[in-house]
């Protein structure tokens, strides 16, 4: 057994493992820390198969951004577990079934001996001074421009979406009216003078 | 040596692990949301493994709008999330049944 070999099958024991950690836990906060888990570890594998920009671009931007909001919006909301529990045994069967049907399935089309190492050989190794960014942003910019630029219009059309549904005004909360302020006249608005009597 | 139909089986593998998930969880919609990820993540695996055995960098490029249109969809879905548990005060799929669908 090869090093190479060793480190996948490692890393695809914790994947596999973490995977069916997520969701089988009981608690949403391990469900989401084990994915980050799963993302580190299917990094590794990713750097294995020399994705190395993929592989870092999978820490920071699902690690560091999608798993940090997933667990904001679990720690934020107040869920009962109990009740979204119910009925987890009652549909195991039905899980298992499926899981298993697609899992051989798969298998059969897979393991069939189509991708085997005869018929698509392991490519040698890149040179050393290989960049796989460079390679991935040669081709973004020139071939993949529109479908690039499609990208970043839908990016904008999240940050908008997720701003406007989730932007409220609370009627009862108290806030300043800037254009109100700055009309504010000195004779009228700003100082009023009250009559009363003296105390002691 | 790593051969393609080792990439491969991990991808069906997780793959089949969420679409479990997704029948198990059914009524917890974040986790619903994190097993859409591991489905995705699988996908991405098997892109990236082809991409590597076929030496075309074209599957890397999959992948990476793969995830920009996946880190959108977590963002608007979570933002949904939060809208719809302010309104109801429950995120159980079950009783979201105002369409009566």
């Amino acid at each position: 057994m090869t090093f190479e070999l060793f480190v996948f099958y490692f890393f695809s024991i914790i994947l596999v493992a973490s995977a069916l950690m997520v969701i089988t836990r009981r608690n949403p906060v391990h469900s989401a820390l084990f994915l980050v888990l799963a993302f580190f570890t299917s990094a590794a594998i990713w750097l294995l198969a020399e994705a190395e920009f993929l592989a870092i671009v999978l820490v920071l931007v699902y690690v560091g951004a999608v798993m940090v909001l997933f667990l904001f919006v679990v720690m934020m909301l107040d869920i009962d577990v109990a009740t979204m529990r119910a009925g987890f045994v009652k549909h195991l069967p039905l899980a298992l079934l499926v899981a298993v049907a697609m899992a051989v399935e798969i298998f059969l089309v897979v393991g069939s001996g189509t991708f085997s190492l005869e018929r698509f050989p392991a490519p040698p190794s890149q040179v050393a001074n290989y960049n796989n960014t460079e390679v991935l942003g040669g081709l973004l910019y020139t071939v993949y421009m529109y479908p690039f630029e499609v990208a970043a219009v839908i990016l904008l059309v999240a940050i908008i979406a997720a701003i406007g549904l989730t932007m409220r005004k609370r009627p009862e909360t108290k806030y300043q009216d800037p254009s109100k302020q700055v009309r504010v006249r000195k004779g009228d608005d700003r100082i009023r003078v009250v009559k009363m009597e003296a105390e002691d | 040596m790593l051969a393609l139909t080792d990439f491969l089986m991990l991808g069906a593998v997780l793959f089949s692990l969420s679409v479990a998930g997704v029948f198990l969880n059914r009524k917890n919609v974040i986790i619903l949301l994190m097993c859409i990820e591991l489905m995705l993540l699988a996908v991405n695996m098997n892109f990236i493994a082809f991409s590597h055995y076929h030496g075309d960098t074209a599957g890397q490029v999959f992948v990476f709008f793969i995830l920009t249109v996946a880190a959108a969809e977590a963002a608007i879905g979570l933002a949904i999330l939060v809208v719809l548990f302010r309104n109801r005060r429950t995120i159980n799929v079950t009783d979201l049944d105002t369409l009566k669908g």
